[in-house]
């Protein structure tokens, strides 16, 4: 018992401390005021009320610098590859950098008239790149098919500018119908989905397909029957990020999942969320959930639940929810970034049994650490096929496999290309790999 | 003054959320709850200033804008989870987000994550004046992907030289990896700690500079 208060005088300890050194700096604070010395009044007063000590300064118009050179022609070409909401800027630089600091570069729609309708559209530091893609700014989007007229100004370092001549666009934005820098992704998508398609429509007609074991999908079961033995309940963590997420969706099928065991054994589940969205989603699943098991009035509508999208905060509740509601079975399985160790610590410190499961390469180290299973990476895609075990979503993970299949073939035969190009002085493996090269940026 | 109470706040809520080092306590309560509900309603304002006002009202109220009515409507029909007779509706918003998602994040990750990954993989493991270490590291890099891409086969059972060997190197070089990681990650996480006991024993209790 007396072990229990030690953390009290600890802490009074701290404030106490605390309090000392706010006192001591208010009375260092006062004595300074009443009795300045010369060297740090002139400091202090430089910093806050420095134009009072400057007055013969203060009032005197700056000279203008000299006049600096300014941009040239700029020329304005309609974006390849969009959807007409860029274009490609470029503008030659003045002949005489000298005093130049950087290059506004101001856009309007032609036609319009007025200082206020030129809108700051890029600033480009002097040794910076003269060609630029202009409509990246959602302040000021490029309107598909309407003309504009563009001005470059030379800003010196004091902020003044030369305005270069205005010169209307030569081409005006146009979208187009298909993005030819992306055909690689599209065949590399198309096989992809066929082959998915292909080992699916196999598994349809009733063709038995092997599974692998994996450990952590095997103790889904007992973790939630240990739960059950214990009257605790079960709490499931979907991740943290939002829906778009690959495995935020892997792990709302896999909450399905288990809360159909859930209901089934009729064990407490606890969900909390931190994505308003995500939460949605998954207060439908787990509701359909109940309805599967048959079971739809044991659903407690307050089994899932919105906590707080602030990612910190969000932590901090569900931690507090471990150690005062002591869940039997924790499933973190989903998204997780630097909360991951927080919360599996806490679940481990409560001791339940853990089960986690992310795609975050960065995260699943603390995982591995502190939870009893860990699914890595594509375990967790492949939990709510294991768990189901629907022929369609069976024939979905065997179509994934072959889809490896060909991109360990394509790595082969670049090590096997490599190999020759060393030994005969070719260059077959530069051949291989525009196959699959594909541009960083659209 | 106010820089005084926020710093003197700031260290409070420190040590509130440090107390729960040593148990769950009514402090650590405290801190949670008004974290938990600061950050909620900060995020509601945020939203409604960031998003609501300057995306939807104002270029409603200005004209012209009709189209957004439509991702006004999706949005409205979340409310609709409130009344049980008509909550059904609530379902075409999410089906929305979650098609967008999903149609959107393909391609993407086609590309990143398959297509460029790949072309990484597809290296010279040798080149003209390359030092040896470095064409170790290659012959590792090509190795150990494919040695990991076994061990996420599933339909195959890991047994036998290709896939039983070929798997165990897999998950080696995996947790290799991860070990990596850890102890990166970690020293991130200690700077973390180093700055907020800089926080207390500098800006809250002036005792280092």
């Amino acid at each position: 018992m007396r072990k229990d208060w030690i953390g009290i005088p600890a802490l009074g300890i701290l404030l106490l401390l605390a309090s000392f050194a706010a006192a001591q700096d208010a009375v260092e604070e006062m004595t300074q005021d009443a009795d300045p010395r010369p060297g740090e009044m002139m400091e202090d007063t430089a910093g806050v009320e420095g134009t009072q000590l400057q007055p013969a300064v203060e009032g005197v118009p700056e000279e203008p610098g000299p006049a600096l050179d300014v941009p040239g022609a700029i020329t304005v070409e309609d974006k390849d590859n969009d959807a007409g909401d860029q274009l490609v800027v470029c503008f030659e630089p003045p002949a005489d950098t000298s005093g130049v600091f950087a290059y506004n570069v101001y856009r309007r729609k032609a036609g319009e008239t007025g200082e206020v309708s030129w809108n700051l559209v890029k600033i480009i530091p002097v040794l910076g790149p003269t060609l630029f893609i202009d409509g990246y700014d959602p302040e000021y989007p490029i309107e598909p098919g309407t003309r504009y007229e563009y001005r470059v100004a030379s800003v010196s370092l004091e902020g003044e500018e030369y305005f270069g001549e205005p010169q209307v666009a030569q081409a005006v934005p146009a979208g187009e119908l298909y993005h030819t820098g992306k055909t690689k992704v599209l065949i590399a998508g198309g096989l992809f989905i066929f082959l998915i398609f292909y080992y699916f429509g196999k598994a349809q007609r009733g063709r038995q397909m092997y599974l692998r074991p994996i450990a952590g999908i095997e103790a889904i079961d007992e973790a939630i029957g240990r739960a059950t033995e214990m009257g605790k309940p079960v709490l499931y963590v979907p991740g943290l990020s939002t829906i778009s997420d690959v495995a935020t969706i892997a792990s709302l099928t896999i909450l399905g999942r288990v809360a159909k065991k859930v209901a089934q054994y009729q064990t407490p589940l606890m969900v909390p969320n931190r994505d308003p969205i995500v939460y949605t989603v998954a207060d439908e699943a787990v509701k359909q959930a109940y309805l599967e098991a048959g079971r739809p009035d044991a659903f407690d509508p307050d089994s899932v639940f919105f906590l707080t999208d602030s990612q910190f905060a969000f932590v901090a509740g569900v931690n507090g929810i471990m150690m005062r509601e002591k869940p039997a079975t924790n499933f973190y399985l989903g998204m997780f970034w630097a909360e991951s160790l927080l919360l599996a610590e806490t679940g481990s410190l409560t001791g339940a049994i853990q089960i986690a499961g992310t795609d975050a390469v960065t995260q699943l180290p603390f995982f591995i650490t502190t939870c009893d299973y860990t699914l890595i990476g594509e375990e967790l895609y492949a939990a709510s096929a294991y768990l189901g075990r629907e022929p369609k979503q069976i024939g979905a993970v065997k179509g994934q496999d072959a889809c490896k299949g060909i991109i360990m073939a394509f790595i082969t035969i670049a090590f096997v290309l490599s190999i020759l190009d060393m030994v005969a002085d070719t260059e077959t493996l530069e051949w291989v790999r525009r196959i699959v090269t594909v541009p960083i940026v659209d | 003054m106010y820089e005084i109470i926020g710093i003197w706040v700031g260290a409070f809520f420190t040590l509130a959320i440090y107390s729960f080092l040593y148990k769950e306590n009514p402090v650590y309560r405290l801190a949670e709850h008004l974290v938990v509900g600061i950050s909620l309603g900060y995020t509601m304002a945020i939203t409604y200033d960031v998003v609501l006002k300057p995306r939807l009202i104002e270029p409603l109220l200005a004209g012209g804008s009709w189209i957004l009515l439509i991702p006004a409507l999706l949005g409205l029909l979340y409310i609709t989870r409130f009344i049980s007779s008509i909550a059904w509706l609530s379902r075409y918003p999410i089906a929305f987000v979650l098609g967008t998602g999903m149609g959107v994040g393909f391609p993407l990750t086609m590309k990143s994550n398959v297509l460029r990954q790949l072309e990484a993989a597809m290296i010279p493991f040798y080149q003209e004046g390359m030092p040896w270490h470095m064409v170790l590291g290659n012959v590792v890099l090509v190795l150990g992907t494919l040695a990991a891409l076994i061990y996420f086969f599933f339909s195959k059972p890991h047994k036998g030289f290709f896939f039983g060997t070929g798997s165990r190197i897999g998950i080696w070089i995996i947790m290799l990896g991860f070990g990596a990681t850890f102890g990166f990650t970690v020293m991130g996480r200690i700077s973390l700690l180093i700055g907020r006991i800089q926080y207390l024993l500098g800006d809250w209790l002036h005792l280092i500079e």
